[in-house]
């Protein structure tokens, strides 16, 4: 495996943890913003109390990403940054409410009460961020970014505009609303009937997202025949992976199985990634640009996974603290 | 990008600062077996939850803005100076990790268990800020690179992190923010004594606060002093812009002030200080200064606004030190706080002012090194995005900056009259 595999290994693996952690605090929001019932409150507080200590650390994966990508495949994030600008800036915003709604609700909940515009804001913004977000990978894995001679040629809507682009953006959000719920229903466990409440919702995203994902499929082969020769090809191991994980995913939520429910529901996120991922192998933006012909001269890749490996030494250990203290089966009830 | 960045660099020098005041208040509660202290720390680390989130938040606009704002700037540096982004991406994660420790610990972890996961904070966010501040630097004295035919051919990313400006500028960076953080919170105290508040948290806020910004204040201008000098060597034509000097001249006068007119070639209604310039950059009277003149018309930063950031930073950084001064005889004195309504009242004021000291240094830097992105390679004009819809985008980021403000600020005040009411029974054995 050369420097730059390694680097775009790498880059995927983050962005695999930013979906799998942070998509579980977007998921966090959508339960907040559709918490019904007798028990809404107490859906609010298990969100916040579950999102609170972790979500900034989740968070960084992303920054991590994007420093990583514009440090080791610079023209690549720059050629991205053009061509989905208006998708990636309206994420951005989407972010920018997200974390701060979240944080003038968390610390000051006396102060803003559950129905002030900022929790409107937390809600709305988990959605339209992944939304958007799901739009920008349909185009990049569509092919639709064309580059020529280092220059963005396609237009600022190709792409994500699309049919397929939509439905992967909704699939984006149900999984973002499946892992949150299915976390939600294992650390909910000392209370059986706001478990019971996270039980259904899980199910209900579970089923969403089933569904999602196979319009999306059925999207790919009608109209995208590029995901849908990736998918096939490269990607055809883990597309089957993921066909198959679904329905053990949904027995473990229906059969209240924590640990299944942990593992199958997580791999279903990074099942979808890595097919998408491993099926556009060896390309980064398909059709133009290729992971080896953009990346960095190899002294920076070099000087990068050094100082990655490095960070990460230091990293995992703080991480596996946080999440012992925090996540811990059955915490202190805080 | 500006407004990005002039929005986020508040929330980051808090980010610097106000770890490094927790753990020393805690620490000092610990040692002494002193409640208060600790009690201090808690609350500053509900306020600073807030901020931090904030500041986050804000940081990841930036991210992703030297991408979206500026992809000819990225494309050709991101592999050169990417490198202390990533750092910085580290110091970030474990800034995150251990605040979220730090925030949610205090009733999970042990005392000793818990002032310890305030460390790795304040000392990721001062790595964190060097990191970035590394990169900046390299945009000011751009190295670890070779050109072909305006081509990268080699790229060394470790000495361009370690590039000219890297010592003399994340220096002054670095204690600049515990200048802006010191102050902030002496002024806050400040604020609560004016209206009568004098108890042990409000004199100790005071206290700690004054202590972080005495010291950083006269580093700030030891640091300062030596950037001037770099930038002379390094950077003339934006030393002649801060200084508003048009022709080169052998044992130049400082301009105090005054503003500078490209028509008429001079510094209108300036107090001149004769060879003070010549000394300042060089230690000689007679040294010689390259003015503005001597530079092509198109290579010249604007000196109207290079000249006043300058004299507005070193103007309101000799303010903050004269201020510190008083404050600190004041109390050595007379072994206790003072509370001339005067003297509290500068105090109100010298937090804001660190913050414009602040924006106005890195004005100087920025707008200096106008009309390059990179300096002498490549034009600011050459690397913005070709996107359309600027403007909106703009307008929209700004508004929600100004809502995230206002509401911050809110909630701050009500946490504070929380905690105030909160404390009237004295606050419990936290220790
Ligand atoms: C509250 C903070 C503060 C204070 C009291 C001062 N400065 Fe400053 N200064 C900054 C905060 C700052 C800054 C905002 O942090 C800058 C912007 C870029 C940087 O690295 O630091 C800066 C930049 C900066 C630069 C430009 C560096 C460059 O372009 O690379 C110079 C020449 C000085 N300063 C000089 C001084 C002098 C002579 C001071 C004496 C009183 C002084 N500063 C006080
Ligand atoms: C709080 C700190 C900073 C402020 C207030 C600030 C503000 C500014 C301003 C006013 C300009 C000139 C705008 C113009 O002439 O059009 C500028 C330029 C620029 N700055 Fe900064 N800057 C800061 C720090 C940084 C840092 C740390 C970086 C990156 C490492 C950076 C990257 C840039 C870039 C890429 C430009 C060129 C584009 C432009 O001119 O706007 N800045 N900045
Ligand atoms: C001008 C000097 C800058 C300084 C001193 C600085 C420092 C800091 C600090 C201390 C933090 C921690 C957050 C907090 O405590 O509030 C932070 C956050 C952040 N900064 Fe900056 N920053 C600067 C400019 C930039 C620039 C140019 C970028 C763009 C790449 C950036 C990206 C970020 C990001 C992404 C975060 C969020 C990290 C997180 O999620 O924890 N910053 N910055």
């Amino acid at each position: 495996m050369s420097a730059a595999d390694a680097a775009a290994t790498l880059l995927w693996l983050s962005l695999t943890a930013y979906a799998v952690l942070a998509g579980a605090d977007f998921g966090g929001g959508v339960w907040d913003i559709f918490a019904s019932g007798p028990r809404k409150q107490a859906q609010r507080r298990a969100v916040a109390r579950a999102m609170g200590p972790v979500w900034e650390a989740n968070h960084v994966w992303l920054i991590f990403m994007i420093t990583g990508l514009f440090t080791t495949f610079p023209v690549a994030f720059s050629s991205l940054a053009i061509a989905l600008f208006i998708p990636v800036t309206i994420s951005l915003m989407g972010i920018v409410l997200r974390g701060a709604a979240f944080a003038f609700r968390a610390h000051g909940r006396e102060a803003v009460g559950p129905t002030s515009p900022w929790g409107i804001v937390f809600g709305g913004s988990s959605i339209v961020t992944p939304f958007f977000l799901g739009t920008a990978a349909a185009a990049v894995a569509t092919g639709a970014i064309r580059i020529t001679d280092g220059k963005v040629v396609s237009g600022f809507g190709d792409g994500w505009t699309t049919a397929f682009a939509v439905v992967i953006g909704l699939l984006a959000v149900a999984l973002c609303a499946y892992l949150a719920a299915a976390y939600l229903m294992v650390e909910t466990e000392d209370d059986p009937t706001l478990q019971a409440d996270f039980r259904s919702r899980a199910l209900f995203a579970s089923v969403a997202s089933g569904g999602l994902a196979l319009v999306g499929l059925w999207l790919a082969y009608a109209q995208e025949p590029r995901v849908w020769s990736d998918l096939s090809g490269n990607g055809l191991l883990l597309t089957l992976l993921a066909l198959i994980n679904g329905p053990i995913a949904l027995w473990g939520v229906w059969r209240l199985r924590p640990g299944v429910v942990r593992v199958a529901v997580a791999a279903q996120m990074t099942l979808v990634l890595w097919a998408w991922a491993v099926g556009q192998w060896p390309y980064l933006v398909p059709p133009d640009l290729t992971i080896a012909a953009v990346a960095a001269p190899a002294s920076t890749l070099r000087a990068w996974l050094v100082v990655t490996g490095g960070g990460m030494i230091l990293l995992l250990p703080s991480l596996a603290l946080l999440f012992r203290v925090f996540k811990a089966r059955n915490p202190a009830a805080a | 990008m500006g407004t990005s960045l002039g929005f986020h660099i508040v929330f980051a020098v808090l980010g610097v600062g106000v770890p490094l005041l927790m753990a020393t208040a805690e620490g000092i509660g610990l040692w002494r077996r002193d409640g208060t202290w600790i009690a201090l720390a808690r609350r500053w680390s509900s306020a600073f939850g807030i901020l931090f989130a904030i500041g986050a938040v804000s940081g990841t606009v930036l991210s992703f803005e030297l991408g979206l704002l500026w992809p000819g700037f990225m494309a050709f540096s991101g592999s050169i100076i990417g490198l202390p982004f990533s750092a910085e991406g580290f110091a970030f994660f474990l800034e995150a990790i251990f605040l979220g420790l730090y925030l949610y610990g205090w009733d999970r972890l042990g005392p000793i268990q818990h002032w310890l996961t305030g460390l790795p904070v304040a000392l990721s966010g001062a790595a964190s800020a060097v990191f970035v501040v590394m990169a900046n630097a390299w945009m000011n004295s751009p190295s670890g690179f070779t050109l072909t035919n305006g081509r990268l051919a080699s790229v060394d990313p470790v000495s361009a992190a370690f590039n000219a400006a890297t010592p003399t500028e994340t220096t002054h960076m670095l204690v600049s923010a515990y200048v802006v953080t010191g102050f902030v919170v002496a002024s806050v105290y400040a604020a609560g004594m004016l209206r009568g508040r004098f108890d042990v948290h409000h004199r100790r806020g005071l206290l700690l606060g004054m202590a972080m910004a005495g010291i950083a204040v006269v580093l700030a201008g030891i640091t300062g002093d030596t950037s001037a000098r770099f930038i002379y060597g390094a950077q003339p034509a934006k030393f002649a812009a801060m200084e508003g000097l048009y022709a080169t001249t052998r044992g130049a006068p400082i301009h105090l002030g005054g503003i500078p007119s490209d028509s008429e070639h001079r510094v209108l209604y300036a107090i001149e200080i004769p060879y003070g310039l010549s000394i300042l950059a060089a230690l000689d009277p007679n040294a010689e200064v390259r003015g503005l003149d001597s530079f092509p018309g198109d290579q010249r930063p604007n000196p109207i606004v290079v000249h006043l950031s300058f004299d507005t930073m070193v103007g309101l950084g000799l303010g903050l030190g004269t201020l510190a001064l008083i404050f600190w005889a004041a109390v050595l004195r007379s072994r206790r706080l003072p509370k001339n309504r005067l003297l509290l009242w500068c105090l109100v004021a010298a937090g804001p002012a660190a913050v414009v000291t602040m924006e106005a240094g890195w004005f100087v830097t920025e707008f200096g090194r106008q009309p390059w992105v990179v300096y002498g390679i490549i034009r600011t004009v050459v690397a913005a995005t070709p996107a359309p819809g600027l403007g909106i985008v703009f307008i929209v980021f700004t508004a929600i900056y100004v809502a995230l403000a206002v509401t911050l600020s809110r909630l701050l005040l009500l946490l504070a009259r929380r905690n105030r009411e909160r404390a009237k029974p004295p606050p419990g054995t936290e220790a």
